[in-house]
């Protein structure tokens, strides 16, 4: 593949992502990937929901009084809008608007970024509450399952970050296409996935 | 970079193994690796069966008899099976579809370090004397509380091994769906093709809940989880669903592409077309597919009550059904062809019978009341034993002969093998048959002894001797490996003669980017089709002469990998260590660092040019 190949926005291909066929690869494989992870987090959700408001006799935390909507709303909100700033993003890829694509995977990166913090801010509050990890089978569960999630949130940080700046300079290319189309799928997978989080963990914990 | 053999220092040859993504060379990485494995393993058996030979021996001690019994089963399975089945998968899956190497071969490499880190970690263990000693099954009501660090080894060792095993099972799925050469369609493949894209769909989904159980495990051990302490509100059951949700499917990952190679084999020395392909492939689907549906006929015990049971013992014994069609479809490959018994086909004939009553009792144990009878018993070892070595390691025995020249250049000895086979297969029916009957007299799996006067002795005396006649077939197999090495009479492309599918088609081992030019592919059996037509060479060429796009080394998926194997021991020493944390941070930084620098580090592979190409099969064509 020549790195060097100009293109314009008429001459640049409908699909960049799977034009070439290491593209086509990294598409497929990333997908299966993603069916992998999905079994992953069934695993883990199975457990939260087996281990919900379980632990010593005694336990003094419960899914009511621990959690607070308004922060996880707060929470949601950016994460479901970074995922729609990642999609404009994938429409100017689509459309060879290198700088446009960067500036919106730049507010997904800032608002993943937000997302973190808030969630690294509700765990130490948890904390300092006396709900560590090691308190109870439920805190295991419950900071393993979300905890793996903001994992996920972190990884892709840096992965965005490092495609931002690496390419920064020489700008859209096929090799890199199918890489930015790449963390897109990510990034949605971990969207959804954090849509059932706000959903069995939180919503269904607040109800009871 | 041609095919000619080039002299060259030591450094060089060990740096070019180190950071080669070639499908063939590591293929053959897997292959030595999961065969030393495969010797570690069953050493740790004879030890077990040599402390079993007479009651009351003194010979072991109990607490090393769990060790020996857990690092026999993990290292058997997922150290030995599985990477010498992910050899062959390796080598040949490309072949047979014509492919020029895996969908990632950056990957593929990146797994094999990560399954043999892996394997190092967990038998590291032997040398600090802290062993794993919960069974291969490691249930967590024995396993948080085993003291020192045995189960730790068990839990990260695995973890490394598992991703890998993960990371190659995707790559040989995209590598099937996206690089078949042109008139390859599915129904073309041959059944090794379909045997690896359904075992690696199932690894796809069965790997993840044991990532996660083994984390859980990690956790419970040495960060103060609390998943399967019941006095904080865990429940050590949920490892027993995790567990066996990947562990059952696994050995149908297992015996999937022994199930291949068999396809394979048969047609080949029957020289008959296999019969039923289309019965054949949906039986896999099939077989792939209710491998998921049935975990919980390992815990019918456990008491998840009748309606559970039933339903989990009906779909056990609905597997029968699809396996049945593949018996009676390799029987009528065999009937009414003309064929030559060679050490594969040796091994072919028998695994049937073997498999067989592997299978009987399988679905003996799928009715849940006869299962309260049997389990925990000799039985149960007896049943597991001949579906995995009667299955899956004759299969890996066939394979080793029938493919070691497309792997190495050069046949085994067919004497040798056929006299390993009768040592292997006698032995193996000597040791294992009679523990079904100390199953039914009462012994119980995983005592370290037993007493005198049980009517056990004689039984045990056998099985034993039994033992001892299988690794003395493995010697011989070892010994007809190394002298045939060292002779290195080479072969051509299709040295048994009556190859049918595209490997065959290629020089023997092939040339680095497999195929010249990409075949075309005009039905199944494609080579035989061309050579009944006439068609020396077996391949109809689809495009002409051209550049060949071809991947570069890469050192990364070393050391990542190795960033992974201390990572580990930081994990493992932090709590009673200063320098365990640091290792640990210093170990994930350094993993993440070099996948970093994958990531920024273009890598758009080179070209072969024609030149080349032309030269190399000039330098062929004087060859013969």
């Amino acid at each position: 593949m020549d790195l060097n190949k100009k293109f314009t926005p008429e001459t640049w291909p409908e699909k960049p992502e799977i034009a070439t066929f290491e593209g086509k690869n990294k598409f497929v494989g990333f997908w299966l990937f993603l069916g992998g992870e999905v079994i992953l987090f069934a695993t883990l959700f199975a457990t939260y929901i087996a281990l919900k408001n379980k632990g010593p006799a005694g336990l003094e935390f419960s899914t009511q009084e621990l959690y607070e909507l308004p922060l996880v709303f707060v929470m949601t909100m950016f994460l479901l809008t970074s995922s729609l700033t990642s999609v404009y993003a994938m429409y100017h890829l689509r459309n060879y608007n290198f700088r446009k694509m960067q500036l919106w995977l730049g507010f997904t990166a800032f608002l993943g970024l937000g997302f973190l913090m808030l969630e690294v801010y509700e765990f130490v509050h948890y904390v300092q509450l006396g709900f560590t990890y090691n308190n109870s089978a439920f805190s295991s569960a419950f900071y393993t399952l979300v905890g793996t999630h903001g994992f996920h949130v972190a990884i892709g940080l840096v992965w965005i970050t490092l495609l931002i700046f690496r390419n920064a300079k020489r700008g859209l290319n096929l090799y890199n296409a199918s890489k930015y189309y790449t963390f897109s799928l990510y990034w949605h997978f971990i969207d959804v996935i954090w849509v059932f989080i706000f959903t069995a963990v939180y919503l269904m914990g607040v109800i009871g | 970079m041609s095919s000619v053999a080039q002299k060259k220092g030591f450094g060089a040859w060990l740096w070019e193994w180190l950071t080669t993504v070639d499908h063939k060379k590591l293929g053959i990485l897997y292959f030595l690796g999961g065969g030393f494995f495969f010797v570690l393993g069953g050493i740790e058996a004879m030890l077990i069966r040599i402390q079993l030979l007479q009651p009351e021996s003194d010979l072991i001690s109990a607490g090393l008899f769990n060790q020996l019994i857990t690092m026999h089963g993990t290292t058997m399975i997922f150290l030995a099976a599985m990477p010498i089945l992910f050899g062959f998968m390796n080598v040949i899956m490309p072949l047979q579809i014509g492919a020029r190497d895996l969908a990632f071969p950056f990957l593929n490499s990146l797994g094999f370090w990560m399954f043999m880190f892996g394997g190092l970690f967990l038998n590291i263990s032997w040398f600090t004397g802290q062993v794993p000693d919960a069974g291969w099954t490691s249930y967590t009501s024995l396993a948080i509380t085993s003291p020192g660090h045995g189960m730790d080894y068990y839990a990260i060792g695995l973890q490394i091994a598992g991703a890998g095993s993960l990371m190659t099972g995707i790559n040989f799925l995209v590598t099937i769906i996206n690089m078949r050469a042109p008139g390859m369609t599915y129904m073309r493949m041959p059944l090794f093709t379909w045997t690896t894209f359904i075992a690696s769909a199932m690894i796809l989904f069965a790997f993840p809940p044991l990532t996660v159980g083994l984390f859980f495990l990690t956790f419970d051990r040495l960060f103060g989880g609390n998943f399967f302490d019941h006095t904080m509100g865990g429940n050590t059951i949920i490892w027993e669903h995790i567990f066996w949700i990947f562990g059952h499917p696994e050995v149908y990952i297992l015996i999937l592409p022994a199930f291949g190679i068999f396809s394979e084999v048969f047609p080949t020395f029957a020289r008959k077309r296999l019969f039923g392909y289309t019965s054949m492939v949906f039986a896999t689907v099939l077989i792939g597919f209710l491998g998921f549906m049935v975990w919980a006929h390992h815990m019918f015990t456990v008491g998840l009550g009748s309606t559970a049971n039933a339903i989990f013992a009906v779909a056990t014994m609905a597997i029968a059904v699809p396996t049945g069609v593949k018996i009676f479809n390799w029987l009528l490959t065999m009937w009414g062809g003309s064929i030559k018994v060679t050490t594969p086909m040796l091994y072919a004939i028998g695994f049937i019978p073997s498999f067989v009553m592997g299978g009987v009792t399988g679905v003996m144990q799928g009715a849940a009341p006869l299962d309260y009878q049997l389990h925990d018993s000799y039985f149960i070892v007896a049943h597991f034993h001949y579906v995995i070595v009667g299955g899956v390691v004759l299969g890996i025995l066939a394979a080793t002969h029938y493919w070691w020249p497309k792997m190495f250049g050069t046949m085994l000895n067919e004497a040798l093998g056929k006299i390993t086979f009768w040592l292997f297969f006698i032995g193996f029916h000597l040791t294992f048959l009679i523990q079904h009957w100390l199953g039914f007299w009462g012994m119980p799996r995983r005592v370290f002894t037993y007493m005198d006067g049980q009517g056990w002795n004689l039984a045990n005396y056998i099985s034993t001797v039994g033992a001892f006649f299988m690794a003395a077939g493995v010697i011989v197999l070892v010994i007809n490996a190394i002298m045939t090495t060292v002779k290195n009479e080479r072969v051509g492309n299709d040295p048994w003669e009556d190859g049918r599918t595209l490997e065959w088609a290629t020089q023997s081992p092939p040339l680095f980017y497999n195929f010249p030019q990409t075949p075309l592919v005009r039905g199944l059996d494609t080579v035989w089709l061309e050579k009944q037509e006439g068609n020396k060479s077996g391949i109809t060429p689809a495009v002409p002469i051209q550049d060949i796009h071809m991947p570069n080394g890469s050192i990364i998926p070393f050391l990542m990998s190795f960033g992974l194997f201390i990572a580990g021991f930081g994990a493992m020493f932090r709590l009673e260590t200063a320098w365990g944390l640091p290792l640990l941070i210093f170990g994930l930084l350094w993993t993440f660092v070099t996948m970093s620098l994958r990531s920024v580090k273009d890598d758009l592979g080179y070209y072969v040019s024609k030149e080349e190409i032309l030269q190399d099969i000039k330098h062929e064509g004087g060859q013969k």
